[in-house]
């Protein structure tokens, strides 16, 4: 969906893994900024209708771009910044407890 | 108390206002939710590359002064630190690296800014549909553009200038679609002289205006009956102008209408509020030193009523001093000298405001949209939805959202606020302030409970 523009500095790699899928992003990119760069449209399913929903507004309030991190439900894509290793889950549908073993 | 003055917030108001109360010698705190000063005007400009630096522009580069200036004060600052709740008496808890704590001061100042006004239209909860706003955020942080046609949908100065700046990075804009309806150039001119009287305003505005025209950009104007097409992403956008069908091909949209007031904090307190007509929007009622209906709660910058970055940085030096006489550090006759420079600096911003607010009024089907149209994105509640509470009955906002769900989701009624309330007042033949808004309530976003739990009991206890 958006692609990075040839920059004047080197920026370090990072590998997320999205659903067993790795991902490069740059050092500094939001997960909203790295999975929009990696061709990524459907952040989503959304609890009431399936619809697909990716980022509206990148800054917090739209709460669109929630996703699963490192086992965490509805972390907002757009304020967290990619670190080495994280594992990215899609949430489909209304989200549910899950018993801890 | 832990500190003399809590600052919510490092864009130029919170920036400003600490670098005021750290030069009076106030033991301030300023708290920012993102991992680095600038708020969203001055995104990342302290790590910004320096290509996409130059394309934005000595406009974003001027956040850096600010930003540099905070570093050497020496004001303790927390990044990643979001705000969760603000008790009437003024305690601020916090979250930060999934851990709570909290804060308390005798004065607060909330710099929390804006937010793009919502453009509740068919098909915008499409992947691929963006706020422009979105657009510059993924410039300023990640040198980021769309990577297929772009097509901007609506009006203001925001939406030409993130045309210019995508047009310089490289990306394809397809096109731009205003919305702003005739009416508005006649009532623009009512204020003309305000421009006039702050030619470098519109000497930019000019400017973008002839780089659009000369790279050839299909401008269309007084757009209406808008939809954007696709089924699992966005693939383009209708519309009529000039009595005309048009159909335009892009993969993303960018939809502009302005910027308003982010009212979370201050509805949670309770303080008052009072509709803007000329903004269709929602301020908090300060007074002349920012502070609002609650005694030591101030808000400075676009939080308070849109004016803009260098006006956000006069109101944040402006309330910081406010704070200051609050708790007897400066009298009276100092109060007032210290403050001159800000306030020259705030009435000239001010100037131009009237006549952007009247050329760029958002158009009313984008206020009071359409049955078919969702207007809570979270719930999924068509405009439609809100009409029929209205009919049964609803007197305001949260009675719908009883009944309804609208503005119940994560996003805590953000995206539809504004529309839902404007939707009941036309319904109902009533006033937006007679209609009120959505109670907000703690806490200001989802957090875990553990980051609750781990909050220590010391301050839970409130000691």
């Amino acid at each position: 969906m958006f692609r990075p523009i040839e920059s004047t500095t080197a920026s370090r790699a990072v590998t997320v893994q999205l659903q067993g899928k790795a991902i490069t992003a740059r050092e500094g990119d939001t997960l909203a900024i790295a999975l929009m760069n990696a061709g990524v449209f459907a952040f989503r399913q959304t609890p009431v209708s399936g619809q697909p929903r990716a980022p509206l507004c990148l800054m917090g309030t739209c709460f669109d771009c929630l996703i699963e991190v490192d086992g965490q439900q509805n972390v907002q894509a757009c304020m967290v910044e990619v670190r080495e290793g994280m594992q990215l889950r899609l949430q489909v549908g209304a989200r549910r407890a899950e018993a801890k073993t | 108390m832990t500190h003399d003055l809590v600052i919510i917030g490092a864009g130029p108001a919170g920036m400003s206002a600490a670098l005021t109360a750290a030069s009076i010698g106030m033991k301030t705190v300023l708290l920012d939710e993102q991992p680095r000063a600038g708020g969203q005007i001055y995104r990342n400009v302290t790590a910004v590359d320096p290509k996409v630096a130059t394309l934005l522009g000595p406009d974003y580069t001027h956040g850096r002064t600010l930003a540099d200036r905070l570093q050497l004060s020496g004001v303790e600052v927390h990044y990643g630190a979001m705000v969760w709740d603000v008790a009437r008496d003024l305690t601020v808890s916090v979250q930060h690296d999934g851990k709570s704590f909290q804060l308390r001061a005798p004065q607060l100042i909330a710099a929390t800014g804006a937010m793009e006004r919502a453009s509740p239209m068919p098909g915008w909860t499409l992947p691929g549909v963006l706020n422009a706003g979105a657009a510059q955020i993924a410039l300023k942080s990640a040198g980021a553009v769309p990577s297929g046609p772009v097509l901007l949908v609506g009006g203001g100065p925001l939406l030409l200038l993130v045309a210019c700046q995508l047009l310089e990075a490289g990306a394809t804009v397809a096109g731009i679609v205003e919305t702003s309806p005739d009416s508005n150039r006649g009532a623009a001119m009512n204020h003309v002289m305000g421009a006039i009287s702050t030619p470098t305003y519109l000497a930019k505005g000019l400017r973008m205006i002839w780089r659009l025209r000369k790279a050839g950009v299909p401008w269309f104007t007084q757009a209406t009956q808008l939809r954007i097409d696709g089924r699992e992403r966005v693939e383009g956008v209708s519309f009529i102008t000039n009595g005309q069908q048009r159909h335009i091909d892009c993969s993303v949209v960018l939809l502009h209408h302005g910027v308003v007031p982010n009212t979370q904090i201050s509805r949670l307190m309770r303080v008052a509020h009072t509709w803007d007509r000329n903004q269709l929007a929602w301020r908090p009622n300060v007074d002349e030193w920012g502070e609002t209906s609650l005694a030591g709660f101030r808000i400075a910058g676009d939080g308070a009523s849109i004016t803009g970055a260098i006006a956000a940085e006069a109101s944040g030096e402006i309330a910081a001093i406010g704070a200051a006489h609050a708790l007897q550090r400066i009298n009276s006759s100092e109060r007032g000298q210290r403050a001159t420079r800000a306030r020259t600096a705030l009435a000239k911003q001010l100037r131009i405001r009237p006549f952007l607010e009247a050329l760029y009024r958002p158009p009313q089907w984008i206020n009071v949209p359409a049955d078919e149209t969702i207007v809570c994105r979270c719930e999924e509640v068509t405009a439609g939805r809100v009409r029929e509470m209205a009919r049964l009955g609803c007197q305001g906002p949260n009675q719908t959202k009883f009944f309804s769900r609208c503005g119940m989701g994560p996003c805590q009624g953000r995206m539809c606020g504004l529309a839902v309330t404007q939707v009941l007042a036309n319904e109902l033949g009533k006033l937006p302030d007679q209609v009120g808004a959505y109670h907000i309530r703690t806490p200001l976003k989802p957090i875990p409970l553990a980051s609750l739990a781990s909050m220590s009991s010391k301050t839970t206890c409130g000691t």
